[in-house]
Parts: structure tokens; C-alpha cells; sequence
């Protein structure tokens, strides 16, 4: 008995109009839709260049799509992230919606441990706990200790991986978006974000991903949705 | 749904030569929101800034502020002298030059007790206490509280600048190229200070800049302007990653890659 | 016109025309409505310079009558050469008598002391004033200090104090301290020491300040309110000595230092001659008074 869905895509499009390009069209995708329920785990299949980064940066309100809803289930009601004020989009990823992406942005001056912490200091956990939280997560990922109290901005791909991880699991977000979480990752800290994605999954999380990987694939994925089959003509 | 603090409303500003400074201009601000205000010289930000932050009368157009005691207020309506009591108090504004925003005669415990002076505070001693709890917290070291701003670096100075607005609380901070003319590490220095202040005060905040690493370090939202009018806005990383004016798209792709 | 001399010039009474006159006292009358609030007016050319009180004497000259008993001191002094000029530039341009008996004078001008004789209310204290504006050294734009003033927005006053307390550990301020009149104006109550501040508050009798230079006259009508800007933690506080005056012996008067010799011999004197002079005649004798009676000094007033 599948719950709810807490994510609901209706009719989404969007085509890329590149005006430096004198005008050049790109279209993504059209009419995608689907839901997802806690416990799910969507991976989004397809070639390189299908739009799976699209829509995956859609749904979390990155891209602005032409069309459709993307409605998220926050605090007992709606949000559709496609028509939302800034300030709410903002509430939401802050509370309900967390997102891996491939590369840390990196804001300076910052330590690690604070930058993992952060998250759960904006849910308004107490400083100690949230130090000890960040702190098994780091220490889960095998980021030396060294490296907790410096900013992440010299770190190699691999490490800064780690911390994005860290800090998109340090509270349990009620839908998470992943792409790509385990590239430049080696096999040690592959199988630890393995064992995360399915534990927030089991406690209900609901999660769309992408994943090239295919053994990283079968371990967590709940539902394949092929992406091509929404190409976009041009 | 909160009233928002400050609600723009058909801004416009226009000159008796012809020339425009900024255009229709409408947004609404809530507590604890950054809009960032970007684009290039001529583009109508500081004219729009200088508006809103009632310095120049509009127009044509209104803008209200949330007053503690009123509610939404034309600040245009406001009496000259309750206009000032704001720009005291519940506002401030951090020049692009702090020696704009400073008096650089009186020493920095001076700058930074002026307001509360300003507003009554009678006893020395705690007047110096928070004067060295805000120089603290701008990370300026306590034995140059006495010392005139004169004697201190750009960076020190933008940082005593932004300490004494802080200090009366205000709800409503303006910014103009809050970075401009710093050195590169200074700035990374500055704008960490302002993203964590303006975080933990729960502060609204305008911050003008031509410079898209600072919008994107410090705005949630964006406005893009070109020739006076907004042509594009949103989310601040969603205006910056998906571009979809032509303007836009030429300003995001002319950013140099470090 | 006669052959072999100079005709004696002919004065209107107190030298100002009854026009003049007339328009200084419409600028009193404003400056008694609002006490504290300095009210330009149009200053005359006087014939003597500014800064040797020509904003005291144009208010003087406006409201001397016949029967007025003039005091002028300088210093506290009657025999100083500005008060000297003063008192004889009445005496010749309106013929009034004069007085060095505080409580015999019904105006007493003064330049940089109020006299330690109680006033009373029949009585006008008319003020010398060289600046004006309490906010001069600190705002220099002219617009900007009357904003001030009209939105009673006296911070950088406060500013200024916080600044003496940070840098000398101290108000450093000992003359012409700024004060809140009536509570809504601040105002500089001309160069006398802050010793003579207290004396300001509620005083019985009229107090008017002219500015000869800066053309501005203001006014504390009597019985005002006259406190002194300070901290709550840095309370005002009046000059000490620990001496008395040599001559009578008074602890309560303002004490000038004397030099009495080439070898750093010294005293302290009552500054207010007329306030010494009346306690010696009364039979108080001070510490050093056969002392300075040997040095030739104290017999009339200081030398």
C-alpha cells in the first residue's frame, strides 16, 4: 500500500532559448508527469543530454520550467515550486526539500563542520547537538578530522562530495533530490552513501535521483522513469 | 500572510531633461528577505535605491514601509522629521564609501554610540559596553574603539560603518555596492560577515551591486535592471543558473570564471 | 557749527535710534517665548569691534530706560578695562547711573561670570556672547545644525561628551557647557566656567544673551528650567578649590589665582570683586589679607 505522494509533477516543459546564441531554441522535455511517495525512490534514466539534470534542477525551482506544476507537500499544504514567491520556494528547500548536486558551492571562510551543522541550526536544533550530528556524519563519509574545521574550498572532488552529502543528510529532509551522489566517490564511500540513501528511505523519504551507477542504481532505486520518452520536438 | 516590510509600487523617476532613472518598478520585501538589485552603470539601480531609501522623492509611485507603530506608511508621507527618526533607527544604510556613512572626526566607540545617544541612552558605561559588543562583532579588535575612523583600513571602515547601523536595530537595511573598492580577500571577508549577520538579525535588506558573486552570496532574491526597468526577476539562483531575459543571459555569461 | 572747536555729537538715548531699539525688542520678545531658541536680528554697527561685546550692549541699549541703575563686569570685575568702556559708553550716550553694587543695579551686563549675589526678579542679566550656536564645532553645516535644533536632535551633543569622557576620562569641558533650556533647546550659555551653570536654573531674574557677531539674541525668562548635559554615570559637577579667597575668606565664590611676586608667590581671590568687597566690609578676613595688603594689592578690586 503505496502512501500519499508528498510530490506531484503535472505537465512539466521546458525549453532553453539561447538569446546570445542569436536566438537559438533548445527544447528539454514536455508534458512529464508523475508522483512520488515516501519511501520511493524515483531514478531518472536516459542518454547524456536527455534533460535528466533539467528536471531534476526543475523540481527543486533551480530552472524556472514553461510549464506544468511541481507541487511539494510542505507543512499541511501545497507549494507548486513552478509559481511559488521566492520566499517560499526558499521556506521549502529550507524544511522539506534537499538537493546533492554534483558540486559544492562554496561560500568562503566557512568550516566544514559548519557549513554540515548549518541546516540543522535553520531547523533550530541546539548548536551542541547539531555539531555532534555533523560530526558522525563526517566521521561515517571518512573525512579526516583534520579537515573538519577548514573550509571546504581547497578540498579535492571527492571530499566535497562527502560534505554535500553530509550536509543534505544531516536532517531528515521529507523529499530529497540526488545527482548524481556517488560520482567521484571510491568504493568504500559509494557503498556509506548507498547505506544513507536507503536509510532515508526507509524512513521515508522521498527521493528522485540520478544515477549512472548502475550497481549504485539497483541498491536504491524503488522505480525507474525514463526521461526520453518525454523528448521534447524541436 | 505577513504584511511585507517595504512594498514598492510604480516606482519611477524621471528627469526634467528627458532621462529616465528607473521606471514602474513594483516588488514587495518581507522580514528577513534580500533582494539584490543588479546591473550595470546606467542601469537605474542606485536611482532606485536612492528612492527607496528616501533620498530622492519619486515621480511617480509610492513606497511603504511597515512602521512599528502605523502599519504600512507612504515614507513620503511621513513628516521630515519622522522621516529621520527612521533613517535613525529602524533603517540604515551602508554606503559604497564609508567615509559617507561614518563621521571620521569622532573616534569608533563614538561612531557606533551615536545612535543610541540619539535616541536618549544617558549612561557612559553601557553605552561603551554595547559599543564594544558591536565593534566585536564586526571583528574589530577592542583597543582601536577609541580610535578615530581615520586611522583605520577600507575594509575596517565598512565594517565600522555596518556596526553602527546594527546598533539600533534596525529592521530595513540598504546597501550601496557594499564591497565596492575593497581588496578581494577583504571583501570575501565583509560579505561572510554580512551573510551571517543579516541571517542571524533576521534582517530585510537591498543590497545594489553591479557584481553577481555578491547577489549570489547574499541575495535570496534578484533584480536584474537595464536602461531604469527591471527585466527580469526571481529567486536569486534560479535568475543567475536559468537566465531568460537576453539581458540576463549576456550579464551571466560575461562573468568571468576564476 | 561754532569756529575754534568740535561740536559734541548728539546721541539718541543709549546711542541705538528708537527704530532699532524697537526691532531688538521684538527679537527679546520672541526669545523670552521660546526660551533657549536663538532669534537672529539685524545688528548694528556699534562703535567698537566685534568680539568686545556688541551684542550685549545693542541688548542693553534696547532696554536701558532713565531711571535703570547699570552694573557692567568683565570677569566678574568692575575695573577691567572692557567694563570700564562699557559702563562710561552708557554713561555718556544715555547719562543712567551706574553701580558696582550688585544688588543695587537693576541690568547688569557681564561678560564671562554671573555674579555670586542672588538676582532677583526686578532685576535683568544680560550676557555677552561670542558663539551662539552650542553645535558649532561639531556640525559645521549651517543648515544642518537648525534641523537640529528644530527636531531636537541632540545626539552628536552627547556624542561630543562621550568623546571627552573616552579620551580624557572626564567631561572636559569647563567653560560655556552646554545646557538644555527649558527642556527642549540646547544652548550655550556664553564662556562663563561651569561653576556658574547651577546659578542659571530657576534664577528670579531675566536672562538675555546677545551676539554681536553672529547676530543672535536668546533668552531664559525667569524661572526656567537650566540643566547641564551630562551622563547618568558622569553626573555634571561643579569646579573646587581647596583654598579660600585670601582676601575674605569666602569658600563659595569663584577663585581666580593671583601671582603675587617673582618667586611664584600666589593667592586665590574671589573673581566677583563686588561679592569680595562687600564680605570684607562686612568684617570677613581671609588667610592672606595682611599678606597682600603688604604687597600692595586688594585695596580697590584686582591690579
Amino acid at each position: 500500500m503505496i502512501p500519499e505522494p508528498v510530490l506531484r509533477i503535472e505537465h512539466l516543459a521546458k525549453t532553453f532559448t539561447l538569446h546570445t546564441q542569436g536566438g537559438v531554441r533548445l527544447p528539454v522535455f514536455t508534458e512529464i508527469s508523475f508522483t512520488v511517495s515516501p519511501g520511493e525512490c524515483v531514478v531518472l534514466t536516459g542518454p547524456s543530454g536527455s534533460g535528466k539534470s533539467t528536471l531534476l534542477r526543475s523540481l527543486y525551482a533551480n530552472y524556472l520550467p514553461d510549464a506544468g506544476r511541481v507541487s511539494v507537500r510542505h507543512r499541511d499544504s501545497w507549494v507548486d515550486m513552478v509559481s511559488a514567491e521566492p520566499r517560499q520556494v526558499l521556506a521549502v528547500r529550507r524544511e522539506t526539500m534537499g538537493y546533492v548536486s554534483q558540486f559544492l558551492r562554496v561560500i568562503p571562510r566557512v568550516p566544514t563542520l559548519d557549513i554540515v551543522a548549518e541546516p540543522l541550526l535553520a531547523q533550530g536544533v541546539a548548536q551542541d547537538a547539531a555539531t555532534v550530528r555533523a560530526k558522525e556524519l563526517l566521521a561515517r563519509l571518512a573525512l579526516p578530522e583534520r579537515l573538519w574545521s577548514v573550509p571546504p574550498a581547497t578540498f579535492s572532488g571527492g571530499e566535497q562530495q562527502r560534505v554535500n552529502i553530509a550536509r543534505s543528510f544531516a536532517r531528515s529532509y521529507p523529499v530529497l533530490l540526488l545527482d548524481e551522489p556517488t560520482a567521484s566517490l571510491d568504493a568504500t564511500n559509494r557503498e556509506t552513501v548507498v547505506s544513507l540513501i536507503a536509510e532515508a528511505r526507509e524512513a521515508g523519504a522521498a527521493i528522485v535521483a540520478i544515477c549512472h551507477d548502475a550497481p549504485v542504481r539497483n541498491a536504491i532505486a524503488t522505480r525507474l522513469f525514463d526521461v526520453t520518452e518525454f523528448r521534447a520536438a524541436a | 500572510m505577513t504584511d511585507p516590510i517595504l512594498a514598492a509600487e510604480g516606482v519611477t523617476k524621471l528627469y526634467s531633461s528627458g532621462r529616465v532613472g528607473c521606471r514602474d518598478v513594483s516588488f514587495s520585501l518581507y522580514q528577513g528577505e534580500v533582494l539584490g538589485i543588479v546591473g550595470e552603470s546606467g542601469s537605474g539601480k542606485t536611482t532606485l535605491l536612492n528612492c527607496l531609501s528616501a533620498k530622492l522623492e519619486p515621480t511617480a509611485g509610492t513606497i511603504r514601509f511597515a512602521t512599528r507603530t502605523r502599519g504600512l506608511t507612504d515614507i513620503f508621507g511621513l513628516s521630515e522629521p519622522e522621516r529621520r527618526l527612521l533613517m535613525r533607527t529602524d533603517w540604515g544604510i551602508v554606503h559604497q564609501n564609508p567615509r559617507d556613512g561614518l563621521r571620521m572626526n569622532i573616534s569608533g566607540g563614538g561612531n557606533v554610540g551615536e545612535r543610541l545617544m540619539a535616541v536618549g541612552a544617558r549612561h557612559y558605561g553601557n553605552i561603551r559596553a554595547e559599543a564594544l559588543d558591536w565593534l566585536s562583532r564586526v571583528e574589530i579588535a577592542d583597543n582601536r574603539v577609541d580610535d578615530k575612523p581615520q586611522s583605520f583600513s577600507g575594509g575596517m571602515q565598512q565594517r565600522l560603518q555596518i556596526a553602527r547601523i546594527l546598533v539600533s536595530k534596525p529592521r530595513l537595511v540598504f546597501m550601496d555596492e557594499p564591497t565596492g573598492g575593497l581588496d578581494v580577500s577583504v571583501q570575501a571577508r565583509l560579505l561572510d560577515l554580512l551573510r551571517g549577520l543579516v541571517r542571524s538579525l533576521g534582517l530585510a535588506a537591498v543590497v545594489v551591486t553591479h557584481d553577481l558573486a555578491v547577489v549570489r552570496l547574499l541575495a535570496d532574491r534578484l533584480m536584474v535592471m537595464k536602461d531604469g526597468e527591471v527585466v527580469e526577476s526571481g529567486l536569486t539562483d534560479q535568475v543567475l543558473d536559468d537566465p531568460h531575459h537576453p539581458y540576463t543571459q549576456l550579464l551571466v555569461s560575461a562573468v568571468l570564471q576564476v | 557749527m561754532s569756529g575754534n572747536g568740535v561740536e559734541k555729537p548728539a546721541y539718541n538715548f543709549a546711542y541705538l535710534d528708537e527704530q532699532t531699539k524697537r526691532m531688538i525688542r521684538r527679537v527679546l520678545l520672541k526669545a523670552v517665548a521660546i526660551p533657549g531658541y536663538q532669534v537672529p536680528f539685524g545688528g548694528r554697527e556699534m562703535p567698537l569691534p566685534y568680539g568686545w561685546g556688541t551684542g550685549g550692549i545693542q541688548v542693553t541699549a534696547a532696554i536701558l530706560g532713565r531711571d535703570d541703575i547699570l552694573k557692567v563686569i568683565d570677569q566678574g570685575a568692575d575695573d577691567t578695562t572692557n567694563a570700564v568702556n562699557i559702563r562710561r559708553f552708557f554713561a555718556v550716550t544715555a547719562d543712567v547711573a551706574t553701580t558696582e553694587d550688585t544688588a543695587e543695579a537693576s541690568i547688569i551686563q557681564t561678560r564671562h561670570r554671573i555674579p555670586e549675589e542672588p538676582l532677583r526678579e526686578d532685576q535683568i542679566l544680560v550676557y555677552q556672547v561670542p558663539i551662539p550656536e552650542p553645535l558649532r564645532k561639531l556640525e559645521p553645516r549651517e543648515v544642518e545644525c537648525r534641523k537640529m535644533h528644530g527636531y531636537a536632535e541632540y545626539g552628536l551633543m552627547q556624542v561630543k561628551l562621550y568623546e571627552d569622557i573616552a579620551r580624557f576620562g572626564d567631561i572636559s569641558v569647563t567653560y560655556d557647557y552646554p545646557v538644555m533650556t527649558n527642556g527642549r533647546y540646547v544652548t550655550a550659555p556664553s564662556p562663563i566656567p561651569k561653576f556658574d551653570n547651577p546659578k542659571m536654573h530657576n534664577m528670579a531674574a531675566l536672562q538675555l544673551f546677545g551676539a554681536g557677531r553672529e547676530k543672535r539674541i536668546y533668552a531664559m525668562p525667569p524661572y526656567t528650567a537650566v540643566k547641564s548635559l551630562d551622563f547618568d554615570d558622569y553626573p555634571f559637577r561643579r569646579q573646587e578649590w581647596n583654598e579660600v579667597c585670601g582676601l575674605c575668606g569666602a569658600d563659595d565664590s569663584f577663585l581666580d589665582e593671583v601671582i603675587l611676586d617673582d618667586q611664584g608667590g600666589h593667592m586665590f581671590v574671589c573673581s566677583d570683586s563686588d561679592y569680595c568687597g562687600k564680605r570684607r566690609a562686612a568684617g570677613h578676613v581671609g588667610p592672606l589679607a595682611r599678606e597682600a595688603a603688604e604687597a600692595g594689592y586688594g585695596v580697590k578690586g584686582h591690579d
